[in-house]
């Protein structure tokens, strides 16, 4: 029975990770690979620690993969915003199949704030847009 | 509601220890006894909230690892498949959760999902900004999230 569980978990986690890794190749651009990245790394460690955790009837591990899965579960969303908040606001461009960008011309340029009302925000055409003409610039 | 959590987690030890094994189906078997054990005593008390949260709590739990499983499915898919499927966009996103407590639980479980990030979160805290991978219409997507995951993450938390 615990060993039909591990093998399950075990293969899903280690699939997921490779999906991940996968995806950094296979994805048209930078917000996208980061997308697939972070959240499908967090499960597939997530899974093989519990699998860990299943296999070893110790408390010690018990603890310690508990432990690692939840600051793992905290801090990879965060640097994920992180990550992606300065990619937007140093201009990196969205994927030319992009259908829609709400964010565009929210920034304050000057004071970095960010406003959440869209009738303040400036004008937006199709030559300053962050979402890419070519399938290159993306690359 | 916090007193009654500790007692429950104090029942717990009291039933680990008394057993001796330090394993945690043991523990969770514990819960499982304070947590009835509570509900019997507390049964005439007028605050009865802490024990429709705690299986609300798990139920969330277990939605939320559905809803996981499911988009990582579809973003495999797409991985793997040569054609690409996706419409990803940025949409914003009108936030009903208004504490720090809420906004952050709220930002993690969005991002922990696949094929949504989160990009930024307004000055005013009322607004959230949130990349999607699979977008076919905005206003579907927020009102999907509104009822979905919000609505029950905020049954929990008030």
């Amino acid at each position: 029975m615990i060993d039909i569980l591990i093998a399950i978990f075990s293969t899903i986690g280690a699939l997921a990770i490779f999906f991940a890794s996968l995806g950094i190749l296979r994805m048209p651009d930078f917000y996208l690979r980061l997308s697939v990245t972070v959240k499908a790394a967090t499960l597939g460690v997530g899974l093989l620690l519990l699998c860990a955790a299943i296999l070893f009837p110790d408390i010690s591990v018990t603890t310690k993969a508990i432990a690692i899965t939840f600051f793992l579960i905290i801090t990879s969303p965060i640097a994920a915003h992180m990550i992606g908040r300065a990619a937007y606001f140093t201009g990196t461009p969205l994927w030319k199949g992009t259908i829609i960008d709400e964010l565009a011309g929210m920034y304050n340029k000057e004071t970095h704030e960010l406003e959440s009302n869209p009738q303040n925000k400036e004008e937006i055409t199709a030559e300053n847009d962050q979402i890419a003409d070519t399938e290159e610039e993306t690359k | 509601m916090i007193r009654l959590f500790l007692m429950n987690l104090l029942l717990s030890f009291i039933w680990v220890a008394l057993t001796g094994s330090m394993y945690y189906t043991n523990f969770v078997f514990g819960f499982m006894l304070g947590f009835g054990i509570l509900w019997i005593m507390n049964s005439h008390d007028s605050d009865q909230r802490y024990f429709f949260r705690v299986p609300k709590v798990l139920s969330f739990i277990l939605y939320f690892f559905v809803q996981l499983i499911k988009a990582n499915l579809q973003v495999a898919y797409d991985v793997m498949t040569p054609k690409y499927f996706m419409k990803p966009g940025v949409v914003r996103y009108p936030m009903n959760a208004n504490t720090e407590l809420e906004i952050n639980l709220l930002a993690t479980m969005i991002s922990l999902t696949p094929g949504t990030l989160i990009l930024d979160i307004s000055e005013d805290k009322k607004t959230m900004y949130i990349h999607v991978m699979y977008l076919n219409d905005p206003k579907v997507f927020v009102r999907e999230m509104k009822t979905g995951l919000e609505r029950r993450l905020l049954e929990i938390l008030r």
